[in-house]
C-alpha cells in the first residue's frame, strides 16, 4: 500500500535514463574536461532520480500558498538543492584539477597510474618488484653468514683497548658501526 | 604477580634513560627486574609444592569477558624460575659484554627486560586470550633483538624470517585457543585444562595450538628460524633462544598434554615432529663450523626431545620432560654466555680457526666443560639425570609396541648425536689443536671467500693463543653459575623429584616417574653408556663423519624452501596487483559501473515487481523538456569541440531547471539556474587555456564499449526509477513538515525550513563541504600562498603605460589607432565606479558591457538580499541570495577584469568562507547553551519603534552563514579560476611576471618551468 502517490511519470524516467547513458560515456574518457561534463550530466540525472523517488508533481512546498495534500515533498528538495550547489563545488575542483594538469603536462588528460604500470610490467616478466631480502637465495651457507655477524664486544682492559683489537685487523671484515 | 609486572614495564621504559645516564653498568640495574620474579618464584616455593596456588584476577575488559588472570601452579613456578633467573644472569653479562661504545644500549637494554616481562605474564598467565597477548609480545620483542644490528642485512633477515614464521604460527594457535574457549565456556586455562571439551571443532583447535607451539619452539618442519636468529647478539641467544622464548611451545604443550595427549592427532603430531627434530637438529649439528650454530641446531634438537616427553603424555615422561627443561636452561645458556666469551676474547666463533683458548681461559673453559657434561649427559650432572629418567619412563611406555620402540631408538640416536656435537663443541671452542699452527700473519688482511664444503679448512688464519686476553669476572661468572647449578641440581635429585612431581602428577596416564641419580644396574643404564659410547665414536671419527654428511645427496633445506615460498608469494602479489590495480582511471569506474550493471541491476531485472500504474507525463511542459534535455545529452556526448560540449551540457542542466519547477520545486528551479549560470561561466574561463578540441581517442572499439557501459547504466537508472517510488511504503517524515515548518521552524517555504532548521545539522556538514571544495580549487591554482593577495586597482600598472593591459593577448592591430583621444594615465578627477576598467586592454573594454553592469550591479546586490531575508516564507534563501552575489561579482570581473574583482570585493574569500561557518556553527552553539539543544530554532517578535513588530528566528543566522560561505565560494573560484589563471596566462605570453608581487618562488612555479605547453 503506498502512503503517498509515487506514480513515477516516464518522461522523467526517459530523461533520467538519457542523462546517466551520456553521462557515463563521458566518465570514461580520458579527458578531465569530459568527464567533469559526465559528472554534472551524472549529478543532473542522480537529481531527477531523487525528485520521481520523492512522489508525484505537486504544487510549490510554501506553506499558505499551496494546500497540504497538493504540495510536492519537501524532502527530496532540500535535499537536491544542497546536492545543486556541491556539484558547483565539485566542478571548480575538477576544473582546477584540468587546469593544473594541463599546466604540467600541456593536456587534462588522466594517465595511467606510474607504479602500477611499473608493478604489471614486473609481473609480466616475474621479476621481483622490489628487493626482499625473505626471499632471495644468496647461496651463503649459515656458517658464511654467521661469520659476518659479531656483537661489538669490549672488556674494560687497562690499556684502553678491547679484547678483540688482535684479530679484528686480521679479520678486516667485522661489521662494526663506524663511530 | 602484577607487581612483577610493572616492576619489568617500569625498568623496560627506564632503561634508555638509564643507559644513558650510567652507560652499560645500567644492566645491572636491569637485572633486578628478572631477579624479582625468580625471587617471587622462589618465595612461594613450599606454598607452591603443597598446592597453594597464588591467584589474581583483575578485570580488564569486563564486556568482553577480558580479565588479567595469572595463576602459578608448579610448571608456572618452574618456568618463572627459570626465566627471571637466566635473565638476571643474562643482564648481569650484558653489563661487560658489550662495549662502551656499542651502539643502541637503551634501546637493547629495555627490549630486553620488556622481553622478561613478557615472558614472565606468558608462564603466569591464567587467561588464554592474555596468555596469546603475551606471546606475540615475545614474538615482537623477539624481531626486535634479532634485528638489533639493523644496519646488517643477515640481521634483518633472520628478524623477518622468525617474525613472520612465529606469528603465523601465533595466528593459528589464536583461533585454536578462541576455539577452545567458546567450546568450553571460559576462556580461563586452569578450568579448560581441568574439564576439557571435546568433539571435532575442539581437535582442530588442539592442532592450531600445536602448530603454534611447533613455530614458536622450532621444530620440524618450521625450525630454520632459530637458527639463522643466531644473528642476535650473543645474550640474546643465550636468553631468548636457548632458555626462554623458545620454550614456550614447550610449556604451552606442558600446559595442554594433561588435558590432550591421549588424543590419537595430538600424540602423532609430537612423536612425529617430535623425534624427527630431535634427528634433524643433532644432524645438521654436527656439520657446522660457527659455534652458535653448532649450539642453535643443538637447541633445536633438544627442543625436539623435551616437547616429546612433555607431550608424549605419561607421568614419567612428564617428569623427565620437566626436568629436562630446567636442565636444558642451565647448560644451554651458560654454553651461549661461553661462546659470548670466547667470541670476545678471539674475535671469532669459527671452530677451525679456535685453538688453545681453553688454555688462555681457563675458568670459561670450566664452564664450558661442566655445561656440555650436563648436555651430553654425563653422571652426576642434572642432564644425566633426566635422561636417564627420560630412557626409564620410555622403556615402559604403554602403547602399540613399535610406536614405543621408534620413541625409544630416537631419543637414543638423539642422545648420541647429542653427546658427538657436544664434544665436538667442547673441543673446537677450547682444545689446542696441534694441527693448527698459530703463523704470525695476524695482521694481514685475507679476502673473505666463501667456505668451499665441509672439509675445507677455513680460509681464514687460526687464531694466536697467546693474544688472548683475560675477561672480566662479569662475563664469566653467570656461565660459571649456571653450570655449577646444572652439577648441584644433578647431586640432589630428590629435591627436583619433589618439586616437579606435583606437575607430573596431573597427566592421567602412566605411572609416576622418579628422578634418582644412581638406580642400580638397570636397562637405561646400559643405554646410556651405548649413548655415551657411540657418540664419542662419532667425535673420535669426526672427520669421516663430516666426510660422509658431505658426500650425502643433501635434500632440500627448510631454509632455501622458506625463500623459494615467500619468493612465488611476492609473485603472486605482483600478478594479482598487476590484474587488478591497472592505473587507469576508465578501467577501475568501467569496472564499477558494470558491477552496478550486472549486480544490482541484474537482481532488479531478475526479481522485483514493476508498478502497474505509470503516468507518461504529469504536464505536458514535461515532454519538451525531457526533448531538449535527451538531445542536449546526446550532442554533448557525440561533441569534439570543448565549448560546445559545455554549452549543450548547460542546456540540459537549464532543461533540468525547468524539470524542477514544473515538479513544483521553485526552490530548485531557482537555484539550478543560477548554479548552472556560474558553472557555465567558470568552466568558460578554464576553457580559455585548454586546447579547443578533444584529443581523439586512438581506439575506436573503446568508444562502443563505453558506450555500452553507459547504454546499460542508464537502463539500470530508468529501472532504478520506476522501482523505487514503489520502496516508499512507511508514511515519510515529510509529512508533518508543513506543520512543523510553520510551528516550530516560524516560515512558510517548506524547503528552506528544512535546511535551516529540521535537517540543520545535513546542512552544516554539506557547507563544510563546500568550504573544503573552494580550500582545494585555491591551492590547486595558488601555488604560493594559499590565496594570494587581493589585487586592487591601484596595484595594477597603467595599462596605457606598459602597453598591455588585461587579457591583452599580447597584440593590438589597432594600438596605434587607439592612441588618440586616450588622456593618458592621469588619475581621474573624480570616483569613478567600476574604475578598474582601464585596467583592461583597451581593446577588452566594452562600453555597453560597463554600462550594463552599471545598472544591475545594485539591482542584483539586492534582490539577493531580498531572496535571503524572504526566503524563509518564499523561495529563495542563502543558498540562492548567495549564488545571485556570486553572479553580480562575475558581471563585475567580466567587465572589468581581475583588478575590478578586487574592488567588487576588496576582501578574502578565506574570511567569508570562515565567518559563515562560524555563523552556521555559532547559531547551533548559542542554541545549544539556550537550549540545551543544538540547532534549535527560536522565535523572537520584537516590536521596534519605527518599523512595527518584527518576526526574527534565529535560523535566519544560519542562513546567513550558508549565505556568507557560498559568496566565499564563489568568489574563490573566480579568483581562482579567473583571475589568478588570467595572470598565468599573461606572464606566458608577455614573459614577465604583470603581477605586482614577484616573489622569490616565482621561479618554482611549473608553466614558468615550461612544462611543454604547445
Amino acid at each position: 500500500m503506498n502512503v503517498i502517490d509515487t506514480t513515477p511519470s516516464l518522461a522523467l524516467v526517459l530523461a533520467i535514463g538519457v542523462l546517466f547513458a551520456a553521462g557515463v560515456y563521458l566518465l570514461l574518457e580520458r579527458s578531465l574536461t569530459r568527464v567533469l561534463l559526465g559528472f554534472i550530466l551524472m549529478g543532473n540525472g542522480a537529481n531527477l532520480l531523487f525528485l520521481v523517488a520523492g512522489g508525484r508533481s505537486g504544487g510549490a512546498p510554501l506553506v499558505g500558498t499551496t494546500p497540504e495534500d497538493e504540495m510536492s515533498d519537501p524532502l527530496v528538495q532540500a535535499m537536491v538543492l544542497t546536492a545543486i550547489v556541491i556539484t558547483l563545488g565539485i566542478t571548480a575542483f575538477v576544473l582546477a584539477m584540468a587546469y593544473r594538469s594541463w599546466q604540467l603536462h600541456g593536456h587534462d588528460e588522466v594517465q595511467d597510474d606510474l607504479e602500477d604500470r611499473r608493478v604489471a610490467r614486473h609481473a609480466a616478466r616475474n621479476a621481483p618488484a622490489f628487493t626482499d631480502t625473505d626471499s632471495e637465495e644468496s647461496g651463503e651457507t649459515l656458517d658464511d653468514e654467521a661469520a659476518q655477524v659479531r656483537d661489538e664486544t669490549g672488556t674494560d682492559s687497562a690499556d684502553g683497548t678491547d679484547g678483540t683489537d688482535g684479530t679484528d685487523d686480521a679479520e678486516g671484515r667485522t661489521t662494526r658501526e663506524p663511530r | 604477580m602484577l607487581y612483577v609486572l610493572l616492576a619489568h614495564l617500569a625498568m623496560a621504559l627506564g632503561a634508555p634513560a638509564l643507559v644513558s645516564f650510567l652507560g652499560r653498568r645500567a644492566f645491572l640495574v636491569m637485572a633486578l627486574a628478572p631477579a624479582s620474579a625468580a625471587a617471587y618464584a622462589l618465595a612461594w616455593t613450599e606454598r607452591v609444592m603443597h598446592g597453594q596456588q597464588p591467584v589474581q584476577v583483575v578485570e580488564w575488559v569486563p564486556g568482553l569477558g577480558l580479565e588479567l588472570a595469572f595463576r602459578m601452579d608448579t610448571l608456572s613456578w618452574l618456568m618463572l624460575l627459570l626465566v627471571g633467573g637466566v635473565g638476571a644472569l643474562v643482564l648481569v653479562y650484558c653489563s661487560a659484554y658489550f662495549s662502551r661504545t656499542a651502539h643502541g644500549l637503551g634501546r637493547f637494554g629495555g627490549v630486553l627486560t620488556a622481553f622478561a616481562g613478557a615472558m614472565v605474564g606468558l608462564v603466569v598467565a591464567d587467561d588464554v586470550l592474555l596468555l596469546f597477548v603475551f606471546w606475540e609480545l615475545t614474538t615482537v620483542f623477539s624481531y626486535l633483538l634479532i634485528g638489533h644490528y639493523a644496519d646488517r642485512k643477515a640481521s634483518r633477515r633472520a628478524a623477518m624470517q622468525a617474525i613472520v614464521i612465529t606469528t603465523a604460527g601465533g595466528l593459528a594457535m589464536f583461533v585454536g585457543l578462541v576455539v577452545l574457549g567458546v567450546q568450553a565456556g571460559t576462556y580461563r586455562l586452569s578450568e579448560i585444562v581441568a574439564d576439557p571439551p571435546t568433539g571435532g571443532a575442539v581437535t582442530a583447535a588442539v592442532v592450531c595450538i600445536l602448530v603454534g607451539a611447533v613455530s614458536k619452539s622450532a621444530l620440524i618442519p618450521l625450525h630454520f628460524w632459530l637458527p639463522a636468529a643466531m644473528a642476535a647478539p650473543t645474550p640474546v641467544s643465550a636468553y631468548l633462544h636457548a632458555a626462554a622464548m623458545v620454550k614456550a611451545g614447550v610449556y604451552l604443550v606442558a600446559r595442554f598434554a594433561p588435558a590432550y595427549a591421549d588424543t590419537t592427532v595430538w600424540r602423532t603430531i609430537v612423536i612425529a615432529l617430535g623425534a624427527g627434530t630431535l634427528l634433524v637438529g643433532g644432524y645438521r649439528a654436527l656439520r657446522q663450523y660457527d659455534l652458535k650454530l653448532v649450539l642453535a641446531f643443538g637447541t633445536v634438537s633438544q627442543l625436539g626431545l623435551i616437547i616429546l616427553l612433555v607431550g608424549l603424555g605419561t607421568r614419567g615422561a612428564a617428569l623427565a620432560g620437566l626436568a629436562m627443561i630446567g636442565a636444558h636452561a642451565m647448560f644451554k645458556a651458560s654454553l651461549f654466555l661461553v661462546v659470548g666469551v670466547v667470541d670476545a676474547a678471539a674475535g671469532t666463533r669459527d671452530l677451525r680457526r679456535l685453538t688453545g683458548v681453553g688454555r688462555a681461559l681457563p675458568w670459561t673453559a670450566l664452564a664450558g666443560g661442566l655445561a656440555t657434561a650436563s648436555m651430553i649427559g654425563l653422571l652426576p650432572f642434572a642432564g644425566y639425570v633426566a635422561k636417564e629418567a627420560a630412557l626409564e619412563a620410555l622403556l615402559h611406555t604403554d602403547g602399540p609396541r613399535w610406536v614405543a620402540l621408534v620413541v625409544l631408538w630416537s631419543v637414543v640416536v638423539g642422545s648420541m648425536l647429542t653427546v658427538a656435537y657436544g664434544l665436538r663443541f667442547w673441543w673446537g671452542a677450547f682444545w689446542s689443536k696441534s694441527h693448527l699452527h698459530a703463523p704470525a700473519r695476524a695482521n694481514e688482511h685475507v679476502d673473505l671467500r666463501p667456505g668451499r664444503g665441509p672439509l675445507a679448512e677455513s680460509d681464514e688464519p687460526p687464531i694466536d693463543p697467546a693474544r688472548l686476553r683475560r675477561q672480566p669476572v662479569q662475563l664469566v661468572a653467570p656461565a660459571l653459575v649456571l653450570a655449577v647449578l646444572g652439577l648441584a641440581a644433578g647431586l640432589v635429585p630428590h629435591l627436583g623429584d619433589r618439586l616437579l612431581a606435583p606437575y607430573a602428577d596431573t597427566y592421567p596416564a602412566g605411572e609416576p616417574g622418579h628422578l634418582v641419580l644412581w638406580a642400580g644396574v638397570t636397562p637405561a643404564l646400559g643405554l646410556t653408556a651405548l649413548v655415551l659410547g657411540v657418540g664419542a665414536v662419532l667425535f673420535w671419527q669426526r672427520s669421516r663423519v663430516e666426510r660422509f654428511q658431505a658426500s650425502l645427496w643433501r635434500i632440500l633445506e627448510a631454509d632455501v624452501v622458506y625463500r623459494r615460498v615467500m619468493r612465488r608469494l611476492d609473485d603472486l602479489a605482483a600478478d594479482v596487483t598487476a590484474l587488478t590495480q591497472r592505473g587507469s582511471l576508465p578501467f577501475y569506474l568501467g569496472a564499477i559501473l558494470v558491477v552496478l550493471v550486472v549486480g544490482p541491476g541484474g537482481v532488479m531485472f531478475a526479481r522485483t515487481a514493476w508498478p502497474r500504474d505509470v503516468t507518461a507525463w504529469d504536464r505536458p511542459a514535461q515532454l519538451v523538456t525531457v526533448g531538449l534535455i535527451c538531445v542536449a545529452s546526446v550532442l554533448a556526448a557525440r561533441s569534439r569541440r570543448r565549448l560546445k560540449a559545455v554549452l549543450l551540457v548547460g542546456v540540459a542542466g537549464y532543461g533540468n531547471a525547468a524539470l524542477f519547477l514544473l515538479h513544483g520545486a521553485p526552490d530548485l528551479a531557482l537555484t539550478q539556474v543560477l548554479v548552472e549560470t556560474i558553472t557555465l561561466v567558470i568552466i568558460v574561463l578554464v576553457l580559455r587555456r585548454l586546447p579547443p578540441y578533444f584529443s581523439d581517442r586512438p581506439l575506436a572499439a573503446s568508444r562502443w564499449v563505453r558506450l555500452g557501459v553507459g547504454v546499460g547504466v542508464g537502463v539500470v537508472m530508468m529501472g532504478l526509477a520506476l522501482v523505487a517510488p514503489l520502496a516508499r511504503i512507511a508514511t515519510p517524515v515529510s509529512v508533518d513538515f508543513p506543520a512543523e515548518a510553520y510551528e516550530y521552524g516560524g516560515g512558510k517555504n517548506i524547503v528552506n525550513v528544512t535546511l535551516v532548521d529540521i535537517r540543520a545539522w545535513d546542512t552544516m556538514l554539506e557547507i563544510s563541504v563546500l568550504l573544503a571544495a573552494a580550500t582545494g580549487v585555491a591551492s590547486l591554482v595558488f601555488l604560493r600562498t594559499r590565496s594570494g593577495e587581493i589585487m586592487r586597482a591601484r596595484d595594477a600598472r597603467s595599462a596605457t603605460r606598459e602597453g598591455a593591459g588585461v587579457w591583452s593577448d599580447g597584440t593590438d592591430p589597432h594600438a596605434a589607432l587607439r592612441r588618440h583621444g586616450v588622456t593618458d594615465d592621469a588619475q581621474p578627477r573624480m570616483v569613478v565606479w567600476l574604475n578598474a576598467g582601464r585596467t583592461l586592454a583597451p581593446r577588452r573594454r566594452s562600453v555597453i558591457f560597463e554600462v550594463v553592469t552599471r545598472v544591475i550591479f545594485h539591482a542584483m546586490i539586492v534582490f539577493a538580499l531580498f531572496l535571503l531575508f524572504s526566503g524563509h516564507n518564499a523561495p529563495g534563501g542563502g543558498f540562492a541570495a548567495g549564488l545571485v552575489v556570486g553572479i553580480a561579482l562575475i558581471v563585475r570581473y567580466l567587465a572589468g577584469g581581475r583588478y575590478e574583482l578586487g574592488e567588487a570585493a576588496p576582501i578574502h574569500p578565506g574570511i567569508l568562507l570562515g565567518t559563515g561557518m562560524f555563523l552556521s556553527a555559532g547559531v547551533g552553539l548559542v542554541s545549544l547553551l539556550l537550549t540545551g539543544k543544538a540547532l534549535y530554532s527560536q522565535t523572537f517578535d520584537l516590536h521596534v519603534p519605527v518599523l512595527g513588530d518584527v518576526h526574527l528566528v534565529t535560523s535566519l543566522f544560519f542562513d546567513l552563514g550558508v549565505f556568507l560561505l557560498v559568496v566565499g565560494l564563489v568568489l574563490d573560484i573566480l579568483r581562482t579560476l579567473g583571475a589568478e589563471i588570467d595572470r598565468h596566462a599573461e606572464r606566458a605570453e608577455t614573459g614577465r611576471d604583470p603581477g605586482e608581487d614577484t616573489g622569490p618562488f616565482e621561479a618554482m612555479e611549473p608553466d614558468a618551468v615550461g612544462g611543454g605547453r604547445r
